[in-house]
């Protein structure tokens, strides 16, 4: 199942070029951009581990896909998202955030119903990737 | 507040692959149908590149080995480009450089141009320039050093790395100094990301000697040798008076007598730094023109006396002792 998070995700995954495209345009902006990765898919999962600190005062792509590059090369398995940062309210906002890596092979997510009083249902989901311990989901 | 969502960007994907699609990717079948004539003339007045040229002709005096350098550069990325056209792969010219002379020929002045030239003629992306020194690639402790440099070729990516007095890097007489890893890394960019960004080095002449006698492997990345030739006192004048000009200030008939003087015994004193000194004397020549006006007080002044140096000002200085 291909997990639909951030802009983009309705569309086949973005080619290289076209990521370089989306960083030129936030750069063009004036934002700041980041790349994090994470391997739990949880849509409520807000705390990706940052491959390394945002980049600001870039002019070009090209270093931003480096970092991108490297953190592939160092996390195949895992999400890899790129978020570009705009500081014109005097804190970071985030303008844009994008897939650009993901596993292989995607499980999903299992659906629980938990009964309460008055066999009110309460749903909740669960990743199957994250069912493994942190390090071993996804190989 | 932005007129452009990110959304409508992606239609735009292809157009900002630009530097790429004028010089338009070789594919299998598009040089087969791509005309085997080019038309240089046409390129070059595409490309704006003649009025950087002129411009740097005739705002930069003197330093003609510099400006043939740059013009043959030109001509190269020129024809570079018109060989792609018809579909000839030569792989892009490296085109990393140094920048040696004395202080104040103008060094920092043509790395700034150089990076609008070798923008127009596509050759960097965004054509900025990033002036850098030891303490901006070099850290402090074990570990700090690879992150910082890194950090720094990434902003200068898509223009020209610029590092003044790079000698400074190496430090032999200590042989843990981290300036050693800081010029691994860079050389390592400066190989394998060739396209992403030009490094200019620059620095004091005998002591690049020395630098780039200590790292071969730098020295033989390094295309360009540019030496910038110490001003004669001739040019120096004319450099005087373009000065003034943008400072909104003129010589009085006397004052450039003084100024022709001035110049060869300057040129005598210890650390004479070419244009920097010019550019001192004439500050405190402003300074004691200010005094000189001050001293008349109860008198009006006019446009002329404002902006008028006498010679006075000049044959102040403590070099006509």
């Amino acid at each position: 199942m291909k997990i639909t998070q951030g802009t983009f995700s309705f569309l086949p995954d973005l080619t290289d070029a076209e990521i370089r495209a989306q960083i030129d345009y936030a750069l063009a902006q004036g934002w700041a951009i980041g790349v994090e990765y994470t391997d739990d898919p949880h849509p409520r999962n807000f705390y990706w581990e940052m491959w390394g600190n945002p980049m600001f005062d870039l002019r070009d792509a090209a270093g931003a896909m480096t970092e991108l590059i490297a953190c592939r090369r160092a996390h195949p398995q895992t999400y890899i998202r790129v978020n570009a940062f705009d500081a014109t309210l005097g804190f970071e906002t985030t303008r844009l955030s994008f897939i650009v890596n993901r596993p292989a092979v995607e499980p999903g997510f299992l659906l629980k119903r938990h009964e309460v009083g008055g066999r009110q249902i309460q749903y909740t989901i669960e990743s199957y990737a994250a069912q493994a311990p942190e390090g071993q989901r996804y190989t | 507040m932005n007129e452009k969502s990110p959304a409508t960007a992606i239609t735009g994907a292809t157009d900002n692959t630009g530097a790429t699609a004028i010089t338009g990717a070789p594919g299998a079948a598009a040089p087969a149908v791509a005309s085997d004539r080019v038309d240089l003339d046409a390129l070059l007045s595409g490309s704006n590149v003649t009025e950087v040229l002129d411009e740097l002709d005739a705002e930069l005096i003197g330093l003609k080995p510099v400006k043939a350098r740059i013009r043959d550069i030109a001509a190269l990325l020129l024809v570079e480009r018109a060989r792609k056209q018809v579909g000839l792969a030569g792989g892009s010219p490296s085109l990393h450089m140094s920048f040696t002379g004395n202080p104040g020929t103008g060094k920092t002045t043509v790395a700034m141009r150089m990076a609008q030239i070798l923008h127009r003629l596509g050759y960097v992306r965004k054509g900025h320039l990033v002036a850098v020194t030891r303490d901006d690639l070099v850290g402090q402790y074990i570990g700090h050093t690879a992150p910082k440099t890194k950090e720094v070729l990434k902003r200068a990516m898509g223009g020209v790395l610029f590092i003044d007095e790079a000698y400074y890097l190496y430090r032999p007489e200590n042989e843990r100094d981290y300036g050693q890893e800081a010029i691994e890394i860079l050389l390592q960019v400066m190989e394998n990301q060739r396209d992403d960004l030009v490094v200019i080095l620059a620095g004091y002449a005998d002591r690049m000697e020395t630098f780039f006698r200590s790292n071969p492997g730098l020295s033989s990345r390094i295309a360009h040798h540019l030496a910038f030739p110490d001003y004669l006192p001739q040019e120096l004048e004319e450099i005087a008076e373009r000065m003034l000009e943008t400072m909104q200030y003129r010589l009085s008939p006397s004052a450039v007598a003084a100024l022709h003087e001035y110049i060869p015994l300057r040129m005598k004193q210890p650390h004479f730094a070419n244009a920097r000194s010019i550019r001192n004397a004439l500050d405190r020549a402003r300074l004691r023109q200010a005094n000189r006006l001050f001293a008349q007080k109860g008198r009006q002044l006019d446009r002329d006396a404002l902006m008028i140096i006498e010679g006075e000002d000049l044959r102040a200085s403590r070099v006509f002792e």
